[in-house]
């Protein structure tokens, strides 16, 4: 049984009362920060193990004319060389649809795609081998822009459309117009943990593969596929991840692939670990997108219509860019009503690595248009922002989003003005207005941005979710679900949720690694829905139990079911208090089952593509963040000198834990916009491939006031004790930076304009801006 | 030198143990450890840029082991012969969890964890050495420490509390320290005098020289290639001190930065501030002046700061003999420098004028920390406000090499240095360097920063205040 302080009772760690609401540790804490806690690669090695290179394409766009691979074979250390066509099942590996082959077939579609892959009995004798290849490749025309492909109707999958009324009258009949674009990059995932597998071949020619995936099933599924094998001799297994950030939604699966054909290959343990060098110029990341905008608006600046044009950069294949881009889509509205619209989406095909799940999943990339066009209307019509936001806002009887879903609990009118109220908003106001007056150099920026954020998997199907409990003689508790843990803490939440549906302590609850041999066919743990739906499946097992335990107790004790109760570990009935082990024994020698499983489907979800209309989202989780910046006008160099945020997570059940989430959230997606620039060369080469020149944020970016508050509002949905999902929504709250550094900018031209920025808002382009509104107030 | 018989292991301490192995030179501190069982500390990145590889090191400093951090993937194990090696597993005693680690659970300062064993180190170094409790310590602290998950506010907070808490016992293992009778590397050459070092490079022709090898030991981990045998400079003793001799002050090559921020606190705070900026705390604890210079980049943060401060560079070979040359004669191209095969850099000399004189050194980058130079900016000006009567004007980061600009020099030189020569000087930067556009920055932002840098300079030495909001903030 585990204990919270892990058996030490002098590690002075605090212990808190163990139920749903209260602020428990981490799970793995005390493993943490005392190195115990194991990763992948931190298994004891099996002996004969083998270790896997690639060998990569250095073009973007080329057919393979041969493949030399005789001194690769030849090169000390080497067991083993794989090309595509020594996959004994199918290479494609794709999540959803096609295109995604292990090793490349007869073309190479991107710089850095495995063209080979080697075994050896270390990581550099396979490394050092790849170079030995001789690749004869024709190089072929390369689209590597969005402009170039959206040029050329290039495009991974059918564009969509979201429509209501008639948007371009609308806006033509408004008696304010505004028409702008933006170039949003993508983002580098830098989970500090890069991906792994490590194959064992099993007795039954079958394999276990130990990963480091938000997706064991899909691991599983496409190890078997590649093997040309069952599923069911494929067990994936995941303990825990050193981040996943949606990089290992889809991506850790060809590692677990490749590890697995060579394992059932040669007969020998495999690990296959990506270098970070590799990881960063390998693997999908966040896509770039370039939007365009126009919007019609009274002279309050309430909008009347708004066009959209949302083009994501998807690389070479599908992958999940489908449900990516229609989250944009989803989230082109933000938190604001567009009486009549048109939203179109573009899957822009390109010659360079497949992009891919990153928190948010596509919805910063709308939300930023929704919230850039709010700035530019604040302009026009010389109002405060923030009340040109508020004034924008959905609400009653104006409450319709553009893909037909009403949005039924406005929290935001209150959260956005709380906020301001707490942080002194409109007070600051004034008092920047008159530093930017009398300083010439530095300015000041400030912003109060909303989030809203449709909760669910826009594949309707993937809102399911499985668990396995047991509760041993002992009175010990083991529960297993289909989620897995890469640091959100949805262990640690699981276990509470046992421990409170049961009645009993928290330290009897173990969660053990998910493994798809215990629970099977699981969706992956992404689109924030971890808790939210194994939460509910585990809370199903767990009431089970406590209903064989209740109905055993009422019958031995002769009293109604609904008269016996479990809570702190001890079971009521009929005046009688009975230990909640004593009741398990007994119950184990009256044959009663101690072992159940938990199921849940997400209900009220569904939606139509063909016409863009439906309830893709069982509720919003929402929030709002003010940020103030100080901007250097000679440099762009500037710094985020305070942050307030009030976000909506329902009733929580471990505010600890999600404060954390929101915490990391923001920094995260103030790093997207502000530092982290992904930059590609114009042979299509990632040139930010390394973290010496892809810069995710330090401590020092942490913001000198930073406030995180919880708006403790229970769900109006019955979800998992009422809370809401965490895991994306605060990513977006980082907008309110990007929005406060254009709004410093926009000082230097008296706030006569807004001048384009694009993202990330790197000094560079601080400075570009803050030179483009200097030239503005020149010329007027 | 102390010359081992064939087939001798390295000895260092590790956590509470004395550990014997022979390694290639080219074998990491971070291997070495994961390879003995211990997994708590992590590969995040093999290029001592994310710190997840964070190890404490203890070297006795006369009767007391003086411990700071270093990233452990670029650290070639044979060169901590001798040394205490501290990792996550070392710091708990029994079931008590070190305060660092202590704090941290406390805070909520984990998610995923990896990063955790090397934050955990960072702020254990600093209970360690008993810095105070103060934000700006603890955020030098972990300078080089990324975490995605958390966001660094709780791993602040644990880092504040943790520097509060009462003393704690020492670490385990720190008294076996001195029992180390023989601790001699095998494939990393560890001369302790300057005579000896000169016999090492004439006797192993093509052995690279290493100091905090904090950019030699890339090459090994990000390009796989194989380093048989290594020269440590970093036990010679001339080549670790600081002199003042002649009114210049002589720095040893082999002198890290920490050291240095310690050397100029009284003496330049535009430099300690800029060194705030260079690296992170486990890279210049590693890191060299010598070895930023050897390696030739032209991005280098300090080759700038040192032509403004007019510093020669005296460069030794293996006859012993010396020769001295200024900082823009020693670059010959795109990594390329003066310094002959048979020779290393052994010392700077920094006029002490210089530091008396009005200088700036501006750096821009990405990111405010542990962040490569886009323009490094270095100025020094002599005379007044009526009257510049000397000027150095350097860069790096706009050329192949980092430059000296000279008409910009002779442009001020006995000039009032009013609005008109400011603005008549800042336009000549455009026509005297053509930068690259790169992952960095463009050209057009590169000469933009230039010709700012060049121009706040002068503001500030005619006396008006334009502050930097980009320095670290430095307590007193």
């Amino acid at each position: 049984m585990r204990k919270l302080t892990n058996g030490s009772a002098g590690s002075g760690v605090a212990s808190v009362d163990p139920v749903v609401g209260s602020d428990l540790i981490h799970e793995s804490a005390i493993k943490h920060v005392t190195g115990r806690a194991t990763y992948v690669d931190d298994m004891p090695e099996p002996a004969n193990l083998l270790h896997v290179a690639t060998g990569q394409s250095p073009v973007a766009h080329g057919r393979l004319r041969s493949v030399n691979l005789e001194a690769v074979r030849k090169a000390q250390g080497v067991v083993d060389v794989i090309v595509c066509d020594d996959i004994p099942g199918d290479p494609d590996i794709s999540p959803v649809y096609t295109g995604d082959q292990l090793l490349a077939g007869g073309f190479v579609e991107y710089v850095g795609q495995p063209i080979f892959a080697v075994a050896a009995t270390s990581l550099e004798a396979a490394k050092r081998a790849c170079r030995l290849a001789q690749l004869d490749i024709e190089e072929l025309p390369a689209i590597l822009t969005l402009q170039q492909a959206m040029q050329a109707s290039e495009f991974v999958l059918p564009t969509r459309t979201f429509k209501v009324g008639d948007a371009a009258s609308a806006i033509d009949g408004a008696p304010n117009v505004i028409e702008a674009e933006q170039t949003v990059r993508g983002q580098e995932h830098f989970y500090l943990e890069g991906q792994v597998s490590l194959a064992l071949p099993t007795e039954d020619g079958g394999v276990h593969v130990v990963s480091s995936s938000q997706h064991p099933s899909e691991v599983q599924k496409l190890v078997a596929s590649v093997l040309g094998l069952n599923i069911h001799q494929v067990q994936a297994e995941v303990r825990r991840m050193g981040g996943g950030f949606g990089g290992k939604e889809s991506q850790a699966a060809a590692l677990a692939c490749m590890a697995a054909v060579f394992a059932v290959r040669t007969g020998q343990p495999v690990k296959y670990r990506m270098p970070r060098q590799d990881d960063m110029v390998q693997t999908g990341k966040r896509h770039d997108f370039w939007n365009r905008y126009r919007a019609g608006f009274d002279d309050q600046g309430v909008l009347q219509g708004v066009e959209m044009e949302l083009a994501g950069l998807c690389g070479c294949t599908a992958d999940l860019s489908e449900g990516i881009v229609d989250r944009a889509m989803f989230h082109a509205d933000n938190a604001y009503y567009y009486p009549q619209t048109t939203i179109n989406g573009y899957r822009c095909k390109t010659h360079t690595v497949s992009n891919t799940a990153f928190r948010g999943f596509g919805g910063p990339k709308g939300m930023i248009a929704a919230e850039s066009l709010m700035d530019d209307i604040a302009r026009k019509v010389k109002r405060d922002p923030l009340d040109v936001r508020l004034d924008n806002l959905y609400g009653p009887g104006r409450d319709e989003t553009p893909y037909g879903q009403k949005v039924e609990q406005h929290l935001l009118p209150d959260m956005m003005r709380k906020l301001a109220d707490d942080a002194d908003y409109y007070e600051r106001r004034k008092a920047i207005s008159a530093y930017n007056r009398d300083s010439t150099v530095l300015k000041k920026g400030l912003a109060l941005t909303p989030v809203k954020f449709g909760i669910s998997f826009t594949a309707t199907h993937l809102n399911q979710a499985g668990a396995l409990l047991h509760v041993y003689t002992d009175g010990s508790i083991s529960i297993n679900h289909g989620g897995t843990e890469m640091g959100q803490g949805l262990y640690t939440k699981i276990a509470q949720i046992v421990a409170t549906t049961l009645g009993v302590s928290y330290e009897r609850i173990l969660v053990t690694a998910t493994r798809t041999d215990k629970v099977p066919n699981t969706s992956p743990t992404a689109a924030s829905s971890g808790t939210d739906i194994n939460g509910m499946a585990a809370k199903q097992a767990a009431e089970k139990i406590r209903l064989r335990l209740s109905s055993f107790v009422a019958e031995q004790h002769n009293v109604p079911v609904e008269e016996v109760s479990i809570a702190n570990d001890v079971v009521e009935a009929g005046g009688q208090q009975l230990p909640f082990d004593e009741v398990v024994k007994s119950a184990y020698m009256a044959r009663v089952q101690l072992s159940a499983t938990g199921f849940y489907k997400t209900p009220k979800v569904h939606f139509d593509k063909e016409s863009g209309k439906g309830h893709p989202f069982f509720y919003f989780a929402n929030g709002c963040a003010a940020a103030e910046v100080l901007v250097d006008g000679a440099t762009g160099e500037y710094r985020v000198s305070r942050v307030d945020i009030l976000h909506d997570v329902g009733s929580s059940i471990n505010p600890a834990l999600d404060i954390g989430q929101i915490e990391g959230g923001f920094i995260q997606g103030m790093g997207w916009l502000t530092t982290e620039e992904l930059l590609w060369d114009d042979r299509g080469r990632v040139i930010s491939n390394s973290p010496a020149n892809y810069k995710i944020p330090t401590a020092y970016d942490l913001p000198e006031q930073f406030t995180v508050s919880l708006y403790d509002q229970p769900n109006n949905e019955d979800t998992i004790y009422r809370s809401k999902a965490v895991g994306e929504p605060p990513l977006m709250l980082g907008l309110s930076v990007w929005c406060a550094l254009r709004d410093a900018a926009s000082s230097f031209a008296d706030y006569q304009v807004n001048p384009p920025m694009d993202a990330p808002a790197t000094p560079e382009q601080v400075f570009k801006a803050i030179q483009s509104a200097k030239a503005f107030r020149r010329s007027s | 030198m102390k010359t081992c018989p064939n087939g001798q292991e390295l000895k260092f301490v590790l956590n509470n143990q004395v550990v014997e192995l022979s390694a290639s030179a080219d074998k990491t501190l971070l291997q070495a450890v994961r390879e003995l069982g211990l997994t708590g500390t992590k590969e995040g990145c093999a290029s001592g840029d994310c710190g997840a590889c964070t190890v404490m090191v203890g070297e006795q400093s006369g009767d007391e082991i003086r411990y700071h951090t270093i990233n452990a993937c670029i650290a070639p194990v044979e060169q901590q012969a001798g040394k205490h090696v501290v990792t996550v597993e070392g710091l708990q005693s029994g079931d008590v969890l070190h305060p660092a680690q202590r704090e941290m659970v406390n805070c909520h300062g984990s998610q995923c964890g990896f990063c955790t064993p090397g934050f955990v180190m960072s702020l254990a170094t600093l209970v360690e050495q008993g810095a105070p409790a103060e934000r700006e310590e603890v955020l030098q602290g972990i300078s080089g420490n990324l975490c995605r998950c958390t966001g660094y506010r709780p791993i602040v907070e644990a880092g504040l509390k943790a520097l509060q808490a009462p003393f704690q016992q020492p670490i385990e293992g720190a008294g076996l320290l001195q029992s180390l009778e023989s601790f001699e590397a095998t494939s990393v050459l560890q001369p302790t005098t300057e005579p000896e070092l000169q016999a090492a490079i004439s006797q192993q022709s093509g052995a690279g020289l290493i100091a905090g090898g904090t950019d030699l030991m890339l090459e090994v981990t990000q390009r796989y290639q194989s380093m048989p045998t290594l020269i440590d400079v970093s036990n010679v003793e001339s080549l670790k001190s600081v002199h003042e001799v002649d009114g210049s002050l002589v720095i040893g090559a082999a002198v890290p930065y920490t050291e240095l921020e310690t050397l100029f606190a009284a003496r330049s705070e535009p430099f300690v501030s800029l060194l705030h900026r260079l690296g992170s705390r486990q890279i210049r604890n590693s890191g060299t002046l010598g070895g930023n210079l050897a390696n030739g980049s032209p991005i280098a943060d300090t080759p700038p700061v040192l032509i403004a401060l007019d510093a020669r560079i005296e460069l030794v070979n293996t006859a012993g003999e010396s020769r001295m040359l200024s900082v823009q004669d020693f670059y010959k191209g795109y990594r390329d420098t003066d310094l002959g095969g048979d020779e290393y850099v052994a010392r700077i000399h920094i006029p002490v004028q210089s530091l008396d004189a009005f200088h700036r050194f501006y750096k821009s980058s990405k990111r405010l920390e542990d962040d490569i130079s886009s323009v490094m900016g270095a100025f020094l000006f002599e005379g007044s406000a009526n009257e510049i009567t000397g000027a150095r004007v350097a860069y790096g980061g706009m050329a192949a090499t980092p430059v000296r600009l000279a008409a910009v020099e002779d442009a001020l030189v006995g000039e009032k240095p009013d609005a008109g020569l400011i603005a008549e000087v800042v336009s000549m930067i455009a026509s005297q360097m053509t930068p690259l556009t790169d992952v960095r920055a463009s050209a057009e932002y590169r000469s933009a920063m230039a010709a700012s840098m060049l121009e706040r300079a002068l503001l500030e030495f005619t006396g008006e205040d334009r502050p930097v909001i980009t320095e670290v903030q430095l307590h007193a």
